[in-house]
């Protein structure tokens, strides 16, 4: 059974507007999503910015709500549990946002903010128990345990990251969904932060949902890659696997464009013209033939369904995996 | 003589009641043509330094505390207002990181566009003038673009836009401080091949600020890495690039993941960067250094010529020796 099951998995956000200036219209930030994340994997889900990845991650925790289909964590449908149930089972999975200067309450020391997942869980006794809790937080994500008693903005980015990660520590969840947690940081701390995640994944069994738009970050830390494009996941499939040999012209796309000191790799790029279309107007048909250098007239009409062409191997595309 | 010269450069800034220094002696060279990037991570004073080349840096909380910068040949800090007005719009132009800040909301960008030709280059501020500058910088549909609002744009369109701007007054040299940060990877590629492509066409020179190492080996003539507000190594790009000398170029290139590479576990660089104000003496990246030796904690290490290119310079006696 997997750990978390998402099936179609549809947001959508109504738009200013309506009544006088006719229906309402909504926007569609994530459209039928169905993915499987199993205990202690680590799953990677990119996208360019507006593709509904970011939207995805929190509406499967339940920050914001989904307009449909259903979400089941460890077998439990939790899509319409009331918050007060709710609540209970976050402990089970948590998460990490990109800016560490805004998920920091400034007016609490380290130790406080570590302390407060545990008094609202009601883990360990408070006093001296917790202080040994904090204590060892702390060492795991490579900090010092004096650090308890200083404030947030006595840290650079990559500390109050590892801080951010040790908070969601705390409650021992089975689920971190990450977004984005290394954009903001200074390309030589990144690599110390990534690292700590993938001890977390591999030494303590931590699920990890990693959005993010880097590839190479990605396919560094995950096993497995689902890309969207606006709203919908288009291919999914092993990391090492999906970046060698992709299958969707999108993945291909987003491959060629990452920044690579190896020349070779750079005389070959595939440069993607035009902006990612909007979700509120989507193309007719696929919704990434306005960019596709591969496009058929198939593809202008209909809308090709993600389909598994190898096992493991899903693709929605019409021209390629044929 | 260099296009841009930059000499010993220091600049402070007032911090709670004292000075602080943000860039101490950079020294680097732009010739007319050239692609130079200057990499290095946030606090290193890669920004500082090109605001400080058409000096707009706003003085105080800034001061330039010695150190020379010329442009073809005229030393900026001897400039009158005037002249310096003169040297902003004709010889260099800036595009930076945030297009959408950049912009003014609440005029059409071909307004904007117009204006500074108005300042610039009067005689040819027309409509037409601003719809080939949009369409030279690959906007489909130019005349119906130069009609939008800004948020009206794509974050890719507005840096489109913002370069449209830039290379308006025909600068010799466009300085582009983070230019594609803001924007999606596959943006990102669009972006860079642009200025790869108006370099060529308009012949101006680049001077491109980043952190991003994967980005400059595409583009780049020179490379210039920057640590502590000191330059620590610099050379042309392929040899740079293929064979860093400095453990600080070489932590940095190696802690980035490469596609399909089957490295276990990233080479992460242990600590933080110092901030300025709080620069270690001796060698600043000692701290962090794999290679340290106990004299780097005591002296600071001079920029010395590395291997036999004379142009390629190293701040590491441990690694140049």
């Amino acid at each position: 059974m997997p750990l978390l099951e998402l099936q179609h998995l549809q947001v959508r956000f109504p738009l200013d507007g309506g009544f006088f200036s006719g229906p309402r219209r909504q926007v569609h930030a994530v459209d039928d999503v169905s993915i499987q994340l199993e205990a202690g994997e680590a799953l990677g889900l990119v996208g360019e910015s507006g593709c509904g990845k970011t939207t995805l991650g929190r509406a499967l925790l339940r920050l914001i709500e989904p307009t449909g289909g259903t979400i089941r964590f460890d077998g439990e449908d939790i899509t319409h549990l009331p918050a007060s149930e709710l609540r209970a089972r976050r402990r089970q999975f948590q998460m990490i946002f990109q800016d560490p200067y805004g998920s920091l309450n400034p007016l609490l020391t380290i130790g406080q903010s570590l302390a407060e997942p545990l008094e609202i869980h009601g883990l360990g006794q408070a006093g001296p128990e917790r202080q040994a809790r904090i204590t060892a937080l702390l060492t795991s994500v490579g900090l010092h345990p004096d650090h308890a008693d200083r404030y947030p903005h006595e840290f650079s980015g990559g500390q109050r990251q590892r801080i951010v990660i040790a908070r969601a520590l705390a409650v021992e969840p089975r689920l971190l969904v990450c977004d984005e947690p290394v954009s903001a940081l200074d390309v030589s701390v990144q690599a110390q932060v990534v690292n700590l995640l993938q001890d977390l994944q591999r030494e303590r069994g931590v699920a990890l949902l990693f959005i993010s738009h880097d590839l190479a970050v990605v396919e560094h830390l995950c096993q497995r890659i689902a890309v969207m494009y606006l709203g919908r996941i288009v291919e999914s499939g092993p990391a090492r696997e999906l970046c060698r040999n992709p299958q969707h012209p999108y993945t291909a796309a987003l491959l060629s464009a990452v920044p690579t000191l190896n020349p070779e790799t750079r005389s070959n790029r595939i440069v993607l013209r035009g902006d990612p279309p909007s979700p509120i107007d989507p193309p007719t048909g696929c919704p990434f033939h306005p960019r596709c250098p591969v496009a058929q007239d198939r593809c202008r009409s209909e809308r090709p369904a993600l389909r598994e062409i190898q096992p493991g191997r899903w693709t929605a595309c019409w021209v390629q995996g044929e | 003589m260099p296009l841009l010269f930059i000499q010993d450069l220091e600049v402070d800034f007032r911090l709670n009641g004292r000075w602080v220094r943000a860039v101490d002696g950079v020294s680097l060279a732009v010739e007319a043509g050239e692609t130079v990037c200057i990499v290095g991570e946030s606090g290193c004073g890669k920004s500082v330094t090109a605001l400080s080349v058409a000096r707009l840096l706003p003085e105080p909380p800034a001061r330039i505390a010695g150190g020379r910068i010329d442009i073809e040949g005229r030393n900026v800090f001897e400039l009158s207002s005037r002249d310096l007005r003169a040297v902003r719009g004709g010889v260099v132009s800036y595009v930076f990181q945030e297009p959408g800040a950049a912009l003014n909301p609440v005029f059409r960008v071909g307004v904007q566009i117009l204006e500074t030709l108005r300042i610039h280059r009067p005689q040819r501020a027309t409509q037409t003038e601003v719809v080939r500058l949009l369409a030279e910088v690959g906007l489909a549909d130019p005349e119906r673009r130069a009609r939008n609002y800004p948020h009206e744009l794509s974050g890719g369109m507005q840096q489109r836009v913002m370069i449209a701007m830039a290379i308006a007054t025909e600068p010799k040299l466009l300085i582009a401080d983070e230019p594609t940060t803001a924007l999606d990877v596959t943006i990102q590629a669009q972006i860079l091949d642009l200025l790869k492509d108006l370099k060529h066409r308009l012949g101006m020179a680049i001077l491109l600020i980043t952190h991003n190492l994967g980005l400059v080996g595409d583009i780049a003539d020179r490379i210039v890495v920057m640590y502590a507000g000191q330059v620590i190594e610099s050379g042309p790009a392929a040899e740079l690039l293929r064979s860093p000398v400095h453990p600080y170029t070489r932590a940095l290139i190696q802690s980035v993941p490469e596609l399909g590479q089957t490295r276990d576990r990233l080479r992460a660089i242990p600590g933080t960067v110092p901030q300025p104000g709080a620069w270690p003496i001796g060698c600043r990246f000692a701290p962090r250094c794999p290679f340290v030796q106990p004299q780097c904690h005591l002296q600071a290490p001079p920029l010395t010529h590395s291997g036999t290119d004379p142009a390629h310079q190293v701040r590491c006696p441990v690694a140049t020796a």
